[in-house]
């Protein structure tokens, strides 16, 4: 690697379920200048662009990145813009971070977004395609027969999903950015929630949300000066398998397996479980923890519903696992993986504030996306080495 | 910078892909490029791609197109939502990383499920533009009035572009329109946009790129004639039509500045130019003079496969380069309305 990456800034926006006040160019200035005003810089002082959503037929705008390249301080800029499914916004972030690792450039802008009250996304995922069949189901049909194989396989308790879900509610309290948050929100109400598609709830779903996460990077000698402490990535992994394959494991893919193992070992990890101080993943039905759990090695196949039950992912448990929220409790599909990642950055400098988890040093953020076939991660750290 | 070659590079053009979804265009395309390479696909460490789900209609087009490419065991991968020109250069920065040695890269654009020209209204500003719905054609007649205005150039000056496109395109296997025709002729034509005529607007089709990219030695020992990227940069202009110079190319000529095409004599270009107008005004921006060559593959003009056509101007340079046709090359993608976005790759053989 010709140069370290470090995180300088990070800004959101508040996530709700309709930004009516701002336009998508003034949504994602947001976040971009939250994120420049943490890293005490200008537009003029960014290199480069990194755009990342998740499909354009969600806004009803192609290459939206072509329309927002301005209003972030793109003219005369490169600009890249990736979509690698719900993966996507941690994909962005490392994307944007390997600019600044292959030495390519000094600072790197990085934001990602979604306005999804600009169109209707259930619509968006279930058009009838040509040479095609439409499911019809959104993406929680396409997940729910998946959480049903992995109660069948673990022999999880049944109430395992809604403990997950009153724990990301509860954090979201904490969380000013989160779009939900439930007053008295408790397991009798999580459980008396309708049934959207058996067995997952509907206060174990995520919300459909507007919003704009954003990164800013810097090689680097530029970071160790930066007015904050930087966040250092430590490693980043990238793995993708195929739909249509019948030897795939849909419930534990191996792609998942696969990165979380590249990432390890990069980093130098070999417990993480032990090593990693929290971790913030990409969990947009409540059962997706325990699930994750077991695919990112912080438990066993089949008991990661332990953790869970044992209160372990809790704030104060042994292994905090989304304590901004979560994806249940803020949903801007091409933002939610930044948004992990932007969690553990924030843990590792020390500025999460109700949601921080005392003396995080190690932080590992997580997105996934497609029929679970799309896997980003990173470890970012408070020390460089 | 570590030295990276283009070894392979594959493609697939048609006029309209009726029998075969993008997956089946994908997939021979892939194959032959891999094969070309001499790497197994299982050595091969980084994929990445560009498309557009627009074209398709569908969110997550490109999705689907990871079984033609191979993913199993698991791939690292990634996706532009940009032309594979785009692809090309996050897969360049990958090998830059010093992470990977070697990359797939690949594009695919099938826009005969729609019209084209109006899809391509969605790019513009979804507030106050867009909902105007005025098409690709009429944009870039825009252009082209200000561009004959401003340099008293004729619409006999852009019909004589079309005219060389569709003759050297005769020697292309690959172009979709080819023949000899005369200026005349065409000027006889109706105005599809005024200044514009179908000659000068592209003839969209359908269709798929692939090449593989490898570092270093490795490359050396891989192909007889590796085609080395000395340098590739891009760069965007605003989006609005009325803010910018629409005769000139600003952020081509930066990106050509920063790739280096002025530090060497260049054989050739291949020029990203879906209308006659445009290849002018870019090959002012790039700084590539009347002594070189332009769209010996016959270019955009007459092969305008959409998301494909900016990695598919690189590799006919890559394989122009390969067949010892020239030693120096300038490559360029655009897309957006009006040239709003730009990339230029320049090329060197071995």
């Amino acid at each position: 690697m010709a140069e370290r990456c470090g995180v300088v800034g990070i800004g959101q926006t508040k996530y709700a379920a309709k930004r009516i006040d701002v336009s998508m160019p003034g949504l994602l200035r947001e976040a971009a200048l939250r994120a420049l005003e943490d890293a005490e810089l200008s537009w003029t002082d960014v290199d480069a662009l990194v755009i990342g959503k998740a499909p354009d037929t969600f806004e009803g705008c192609m290459l939206p990145e072509l329309y927002l390249a301005d209003a972030l301080g793109g003219t005369g800029k490169p600009v890249l813009r990736v979509h690698t499914a719900g993966s996507v916004g941690g994909s962005t972030a490392i994307v944007a971070a390997s600019l600044i690792e292959a030495g390519v450039h000094d600072r790197v802008l990085t934001v990602a977004y979604e306005k999804q009250s600009e169109s209707n996304a259930m619509w968006g995922l279930t058009i009838s395609p040509p040479f095609g069949v439409a499911v019809v189901a959104g993406a929680g049909g396409f997940f729910a027969p998946l959480v049903r194989g992995y109660m069948r396989r673990s022999g999880a308790p049944e109430d395992t999903g809604i403990l997950t879900a009153l724990k990301d509610r509860k954090n979201a309290h904490k969380n000013p950015y989160a779009h939900l948050q439930i007053d008295d929100v408790s397991y009798d109400m999580i459980k008396d929630s309708p049934m959207l598609w058996d067995p997952i709830r509907y206060l174990e779903t995520c919300p459909s949300s507007d919003g704009a996460c954003a990164l800013v990077l810097a090689r680097s000698e530029l970071a160790k000066k930066a007015p904050r402490k930087p966040a250092w990535v430590r490693s980043t992994a990238m793995r993708s398998e195929p739909t249509m394959f019948a030897g795939r494991d849909a419930i534990n893919p191996q792609a998942g397996q696969r990165a979380a193992k590249d990432l390890y070992d990069k980093a130098g990890v070999k417990n993480p479980r032990k090593e990693i101080d929290c971790a913030e993943i990409y969990v947009p039905f409540s059962w997706f923890e325990a699930m994750w759990m077991e695919n990112l090695g912080f438990a066993p196949e089949g008991e990661g519903w332990k953790m869970v039950q044992e209160g372990a992912t809790a704030l104060d448990g042994d292994m905090p696992v989304n304590m901004s929220g979560g994806v249940l409790s803020s949903n801007p599909i091409g933002a939610s993986g930044m948004i992990r990642f932007a969690e553990a950055a924030m843990q590792v400098r020390g500025q999460a504030g109700a949601h921080q988890v005392e003396g995080a040093r190690m932080a590992l953020g997580h997105a996934y996306g497609g029929g679970s076939q799309y896997f980003s991660m990173w470890i970012v750290s408070s020390e460089i080495a | 910078m570590r030295d990276v070659a283009i070894v392979s590079f594959a493609q697939s053009n048609r006029a309209k892909e009726t029998e075969r979804n993008e997956v089946e265009i994908l997939m021979p395309v892939v194959a032959e490029a891999v094969k070309a390479s001499g790497l197994p696909r299982s050595e091969i460490e980084f994929t990445c791609s560009g498309s557009s789900d627009f074209l398709q209609g569908q969110p997550f087009a490109f999705v689907m197109a990871l079984d033609a490419v191979g993913a199993w065991p698991p791939i690292k991968e990634s996706h532009v939502e940009q032309d594979g020109a785009w692809a090309l250069y996050e897969a360049w920065v990958k090998i830059q990383t010093g992470e990977v040695e070697s990359a797939l890269v690949y594009s695919f654009g099938k826009s005969a499920s729609g019209d084209l020209a109006e899809v391509l209204a969605l790019q513009l500003d979804p507030y106050c533009v867009a909902p105007l719905w005025p098409d690709a054609d009429s944009i870039a007649a825009l252009q082209a009035r200000a561009y004959l205005e401003k340099t008293k150039k004729t619409e006999r000056d852009l019909a004589e572009i079309a005219v060389r496109s569709r003759r050297d395109a005769k020697s292309n296997p690959h172009a979709v329109l080819k023949g000899d025709f005369t200026v005349d002729d065409l000027l006889a034509s109706p105005y599809v946009a005024s200044p514009l005529r179908a000659h000068d607007c592209p003839v969209n089709t359908d269709g798929a790129t692939a090449m593989v990219i490898v570092a270093g030695e490795r490359a050396k020992r891989l192909v007889e004639r590796p085609v080395w990227i000395r340098g590739i940069d891009h760069r965007v202009d605003p989006p609005a039509l009325g803010v910018r110079d629409l005769t000139r190319s600003k952020s081509t000529a930066i990106a050509a500045e920063k790739a280096g095409v002025g530090r060497d004599k260049v054989d050739f270009a291949e020029i990203y130019a879906p209308y006659t107008h445009q290849e002018l005004i870019l090959k002012e921006a790039l700084g590539v003079d009347g002594g070189v060559t332009v769209n010996p593959s016959g270019g955009a003009l007459v092969t305008h496969t959409l998301m494909s056509c900016g990695l598919n101007r690189i590799g006919d340079a890559a394989a122009r380069i390969m067949a010892g046709k020239g030693d120096r090359a300038v490559a360029h993608a655009t897309q957006g309305p009006a040239l709003q976005q730009n990339l230029v790759c320049v090329l060197e053989g071995e």
